[in-house]
């Protein structure tokens, strides 16, 4: 059994907001391998996004918290690990790339001077190497003229040359694990194909092990091996991306693949789940899903399913697939 | 075509580049780039491209809300560029737009039975009891409850506010509602419930939609026909089947492999164009796609190829299906030989 990369396992992390606690990230357990791509689906709210962040310990505090859990990174938990710590990870071992390039460049500095600073940190490189070594990332994120666009504000650049900016910074210091927080969501498809097809070159050549956080189930399909979907700040449905595609246990899991439109079938209508998702607080009760499932039976409104290993590696949250089910009862 | 609602004449967008001391007018951003159309009763039409290409100004000017710098929009049988903005006003009670984003388009300060009912005084149709027996059925038809109607926008979330939108563009009864990206903004299992609403009003009110979008997965499952547009040119319009079984235009091809299927069975065989969308302030001479083309030819850096018929109900501008240019630049290659 190879050690993964990065388990995360029972991870909370709630907002402290004026209209009380708001649990994001409810329970979480995820685990990445060295080299893997792992896919986490789901929609906007499932908190996707936050269990991302609260990996790099990036949440803001206040209003938001990891209140319980690990996150171990090789082995090591670094949720108790102070600032100054999380400073040489970030970057390092682990970096991230998120959906707006734009916010997350820095619009003062120039393009070099944004990596040139990431490579001396982490590397201790003179002032010279780590230019050359900028402008080699640069090259091999598909950037023309480099030692021009090295001179250049982040500005200046079209949204897909950000977002390649974005990955040759991040993929500066070699790192063994790339967050990838909805990355390609702003850009067009044209240019999506490129970014994608970066992302796919750098997980096959350099091993990088990539967490790919998306909406987009299509991304999911043709990047990942393994899929984990997330609903109301819980994952559901943990396997295989062929499991997930052909053999969906959640019936939410199975709802959101039924309702994208399809190029390669015409269909009369689109399958849609019916209600909305629902107002994340710590009153929710039994299975989250329930009040939109078509499934739904009594003993789900009242108690939380657990995330269930059913298969090879392929795991639910659903009474549906529990063999306690009486039990609970 | 004599069953068209809908037929635009050489369209154009030019907006101005005033540069220097003077001011000077030294260039045209050329949004919308002579395009031709024209859309049947009754029928999805859609208008697809990437972002800056121009099909949002396309949709805007169709409805004067941008006004158009040169061309004719015939709405059944009237030129609607030529009309008084008092006529044109009047006229567009025949001819509303959903807008992309639920957030901006809904004014936060009025209730959902005011914004209802607004298009309804602007147009001075029925008395205030005939309208609010106009709004209630208007929500029931998109599925808000009654008791919703005396609420604010902001209590809603994305998909209940698309509802909305899409009420209030049916509270005039019109014959064409331009759909501006009325589900990008929208989750996947909300963006499937509002797809399907208008299909079913389509259905019920004999609905006429232009749905502009980039996602070509729904735009494949909604339109009937479908205009490809690149830099302010339409470069391709057929039916989606031929479209997506057969498309011509190299973008075409090169837009539709790019799309991420959600099957991890199927290894698309994909053209990943290099570069980017050009600036439209300084388009390419000739086609306008010539700079990422993998088919790029001599002409194609000379000439803009016309939009021509190459297959029944099938028009594409590519000098790679036109005949007759092709020959044209044989001659002179000849001549100058």
């Amino acid at each position: 059994m190879v050690q993964p990369i990065l388990k995360v396992e029972e991870l909370h992390t709630h907002f402290f907001t004026e209209r009380g606690e708001v649990p994001a990230v409810d329970g979480v357990d995820l685990y990445i391998n060295p080299g893997e791509v792992l896919g986490v689906v789901g929609e906007s709210g499932c908190g996707k996004s936050v269990t991302s962040l609260s990996i790099l310990k990036l949440v803001p505090n206040p209003p938001g918290k990891i209140v319980s859990g690990r996150i171990l990174l090789k082995g090591q938990d670094i949720v108790p690990l102070k600032e100054k710590e999380m400073r040489s990870i970030r970057g390092g071992a682990v970096s991230m790339i998120f959906q707006e390039p734009m916010t997350s460049l820095n619009p003062l500095f120039t393009v070099g001077q944004q990596i040139i600073e990431t490579v001396r940190l982490h590397r201790g490189l003179s002032k010279k190497d780590a230019r050359t070594h900028a402008v080699d990332m640069l090259r091999k994120v598909g950037i023309p003229r480099p030692e021009a666009i090295i001179g250049e504000y982040p500005h200046q650049l079209s949204g897909g040359m950000r977002q390649r900016v974005m990955i040759a910074m991040s993929i500066s210091c070699s790192p063994e694990l790339l967050i990838a927080d909805e990355p390609t969501t702003a850009l067009d498809v044209t240019i999506q194909a490129q970014i994608l097809d970066l992302i796919r070159k750098l997980n096959e050549e350099q091993g990088t092990a990539v967490m790919l956080i998306t909406h987009d189930l299509g991304v999911v399909a043709e990047m990942c091996q393994r899929v984990a979907v997330m609903y109301a700040g819980k994952v559901v449905e943990e396997g295989s991306v062929r499991d997930i595609f052909k053999n969906p246990l959640h019936p939410y899991t199975r709802g959101l693949i039924q309702s994208v439109p399809r190029m390669g079938e015409t269909r009369e209508r689109l399958y849609s789940i019916p209600g909305n998702v629902p107002i994340l607080s710590k009153e929710l009760q039994g299975c989250r899903f329930a009040p939109r499932c078509s499934h739904v039976m009594e003993l789900c409104r009242q108690s939380l399913p657990q995330l269930k290993l059913q298969e090879d590696n392929h795991s639910c949250r659903c009474w549906l697939h529990d063999s306690q089910q009486e039990d609970a009862v | 075509m004599k069953d068209s609602l809908l037929e635009v004449k050489n369209l154009k967008k030019y907006y101005p580049v005033n540069k220097g001391f003077f001011n000077k007018t030294q260039a045209y951003i050329k949004a919308v780039d002579d395009i031709s159309f024209a859309v049947r009763k009754g029928e999805t039409f859609g208008l697809v491209g990437e972002s800056g290409c121009g099909k949002s100004t396309a949709g805007r000017s169709l409805l004067r809300l941008i006004e158009p710098t040169a061309g004719e929009v015939w709405f059944e049988d009237r030129d609607i560029t030529k009309l008084s903005m008092e006529e044109m006003r009047k006229h567009r009670r025949e001819m509303q737009i959903v807008f992309q984003d639920p957030f901006s388009s809904l004014d936060p300060r009025n209730t959902v039975q005011r914004i209802l009912e607004e298009p309804m005084i602007v147009h001075g149709a029925g008395n205030a009891k005939e309208r609010r027996a106009a709004v209630e059925r208007l929500a029931d038809v998109v599925g808000l409850a009654k008791a919703q109607l005396q609420r604010y926008p902001h209590q809603f979330s994305g998909g209940q506010r698309q509802r909305i939108g899409i009420a209030r563009a049916l509270a005039l009864q019109p014959k064409l509602i331009i759909a501006d990206e009325p589900v990008s903004a929208l989750d996947v299992s909300i963006q499937s419930q509002v797809i399907n609403l208008m299909q079913d009003l389509q259905q019920e009110f004999g609905l006429t939609y232009i749905f502009i979008a980039h996602d070509l997965s729904v735009v494949k499952h909604i339109c009937d026909r479908v205009a490809v547009m690149y830099l302010g040119r339409i470069v391709e319009i057929t039916d989606k089947n031929k479209l997506y079984d057969q498309p011509q235009h190299p973008y075409t091809q090169a837009l539709l492999s790019a799309v991420p299927e959600p099957d991890p069975d199927i290894r698309k065989e994909r053209v990943i164009l290099q570069g980017e969308v050009p600036s439209p302030a300084n388009a390419p001479v000739g086609c306008a796609f010539n700079t990422r083309c993998p088919r790029v030819m001599d002409v194609c850096r000379s000439t803009r190829p016309a939009l021509l018929e190459t297959g029944p109900g099938h028009l594409t501008a590519c000098h790679l299906y036109n005949g007759e240019d092709r020959t044209h630049l044989y001659k002179m290659n000849l001549k100058d030989s």
